[in-house]
């Protein structure tokens, strides 16, 4: 493992499910302490691409290394480096929302878990929550604990799937301090978003997932320059991410 | 080591379920008992079994049915985990694979046992008297154990591959059958040729037979080499097809 290599690199990633080819040759590349949000349309690969690069689906083919490691020769190593926040929440409903936490600590042999539990929950405006059964919680309590318990142990590398989808705009505020707090501490994020406005605000880059492959990846001054000039003469102002997206996406539909 | 490190870590969670819902203990012992209660009140004065006690004479085949009632809910509860994500979670971070199957092969262990306690419990209170010592209690106690060890396995397999929470616990079905052609409620004297054959042959008769001696305080004999051996071959068997279903659901 060198310091100096990317947090994530990509290269000429495949898979299939069947017969049908999702993923058809992916080349992405995240430096290290950047958020990379990962655009796409519903059933473009997105959850696919987390999912091999979290180590719980195998590619088809390709080259997949996180923080050093080889995603399909030495798993172990990616899983002790990584968290995942599933498109699904992974919560347990049964047990507390601090339960939760101290579980997640205790299996990553976190020192004092009981400790990293009450400041997360504390940090995710869920502390008079903590002690009562996950099952009670509404969805936007159990996506907030679904993402503390990514963030317990401080893994140098993130992924979240939709972080945000069904939360209520405070809370997504919140959600959006809290991944850049971990930026700012050095953690890779790389997550998915159906919200352009996500992406615009909180992604150092941005990369499109179209077709089986990433068709743009840059920053958002990158990703603007993209779009044909009379747009911006036009209406006299940035264009925003979504005519971004959907001059990109269209464009590729068209060729 | 790290696997049995998370093993406990995981156990500790599941049984934490149970605790907070004791009712599939309840439900686990609730079908035993009526069929003891049936058996014993209803049914036993028409049944011939040549010795005293009646209640005595079943207890070993209803503690088998609470065996396989019991781990239909550990086929339940995992379809449950693979349902709600969290076994992802585990996958994804650094935790032993197998651990996080062994934690709900241990839970169910302990579970069942927990639900034989109660049955036998009630059947203390109907009259079931044994003259076994320590040894001969701890035998049945560890041939219980095997052929809950040899049923939870099985019970995996079910609980990787089903497709709705009812698939994976219908298994069950067929286990709790099982019992009724073999000695557990009469004895295979009474049945027809080929039902006698097939009930002479099959692992619950002769585990019922074994527990049965025990618990009388008799000697065993060939019987119990017969059902040990039936447990262990169910459990490598069943052992060997829950880790090839597992190895093909998790990557
Ligand atoms: N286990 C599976 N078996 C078969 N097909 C699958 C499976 N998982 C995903 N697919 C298909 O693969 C494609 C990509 O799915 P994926 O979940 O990766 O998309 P996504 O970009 O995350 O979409 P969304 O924005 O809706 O979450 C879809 O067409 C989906 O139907
Ligand atoms: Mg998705």
């Amino acid at each position: 493992m060198t310091a100096r290599a990317p947090a994530i690199e990509v290269r000429d990633l495949r898979h299939s499910y069947g017969d049908l080819a999702v993923l058809k040759g992916v080349d992405l590349e995240v430096p290290r302490g950047r958020i990379v949000a990962l655009l796409g349309s519903n059933g473009a690969g997105k959850t696919t691409l987390v999912r091999i690069l979290s180590t719980l689906l195998r590619a088809d083919a390709g080259v997949a290394t996180v923080d050093g490691h080889d995603v399909a020769a030495s798993p172990a190593e990616v899983r002790a480096a990584i968290s995942l926040t599933g498109q699904l929440s992974a919560v347990d409903d049964i047990l507390t929302g601090r339960e939760n936490l101290v579980l997640v600590a205790r299996l990553r042999r976190v020192p004092g878990p009981g400790g990293v539990a009450d400041a997360l929950l504390a940090r995710f405006g869920l502390a008079e929550a903590g002690a009562r059964r996950v099952g009670t919680y509404s969805g936007g309590m159990r996506r907030r604990l679904d993402i503390a318990m990514s963030l317990v142990g401080e893994p140098s590398v993130v992924f979240l799937d939709e972080p945000t989808t069904g939360l209520d705009p405070e809370a997504r505020r919140e959600a959006w301090a809290a991944v850049r707090a971990l930026a700012d501490g050095g953690t890779t994020v790389l997550l998915t978003t159906q919200t352009l406005d996500e992406a615009e605000r909180l992604a150092d880059r941005i990369a499109i997932l179209h077709e089986g492959r990433i068709i743009v990846d840059g920053t958002l001054d990158e990703l603007r320059a993209l779009i044909p000039a009379p747009t911006v003469e036009y209406v006299e102002r940035q264009p925003t991410l979504e005519e971004v997206f959907l001059a990109v996406v269209g464009g590729k539909d068209r060729s | 080591m790290t696997a049995i490190a998370d093993t406990r870590i995981l156990t500790g969670r599941s049984l934490r379920h149970i605790s907070r819902s004791p009712d599939t203990i309840i439900t686990t012992a609730l079908m035993p008992v009526a069929f003891l209660l049936l058996f014993v009140y209803v049914l036993g004065g028409a049944i011939e079994t040549g010795t005293g006690s009646y209640v005595t004479y079943l207890l070993p085949g209803i503690l088998v049915i609470t065996i396989a009632s019991s781990v239909s809910y550990t086929a339940f509860r995992l379809f449950l985990d693979l349902q709600s994500g969290i076994f992802e979670r585990f996958h994804s971070m650094p935790v032993s694979r197998p651990s996080v199957l062994w934690a709900h092969v241990v839970t169910s262990l302990v579970a069942t046992f927990v639900s034989l306690a109660a049955v036998v419990a009630v059947a203390l209170v109907m009259g079931f008297r044994s003259s076994a010592g320590l040894g001969a209690w701890l035998g049945v106690i560890g041939i219980l154990a095997l052929l809950t060890l040899a049923l939870t396995w099985l019970a995996v397999i079910p609980g990787l591959t089903a497709t709705s929470a009812d698939g994976a616990s219908a298994f069950a079905y067929p286990l709790i059958l099982l019992p009724f052609v073999s000695s557990a409620f009469v004895p295979t004297e009474s049945m027809p040729g080929p039902v006698r054959w097939f009930a002479e042959h099959q692992p619950v008769t002769a585990i019922v037979d074994s527990v049965r001696a025990l618990l009388a305080g008799g000697s065993v004999g060939s019987d119990l080499w017969i059902a040990l051996a039936w447990c262990v071959g169910m459990l490598a068997v069943a052992y060997a097809f829950a880790m090839a279903a597992y190895r093909r659901r998790v990557a």
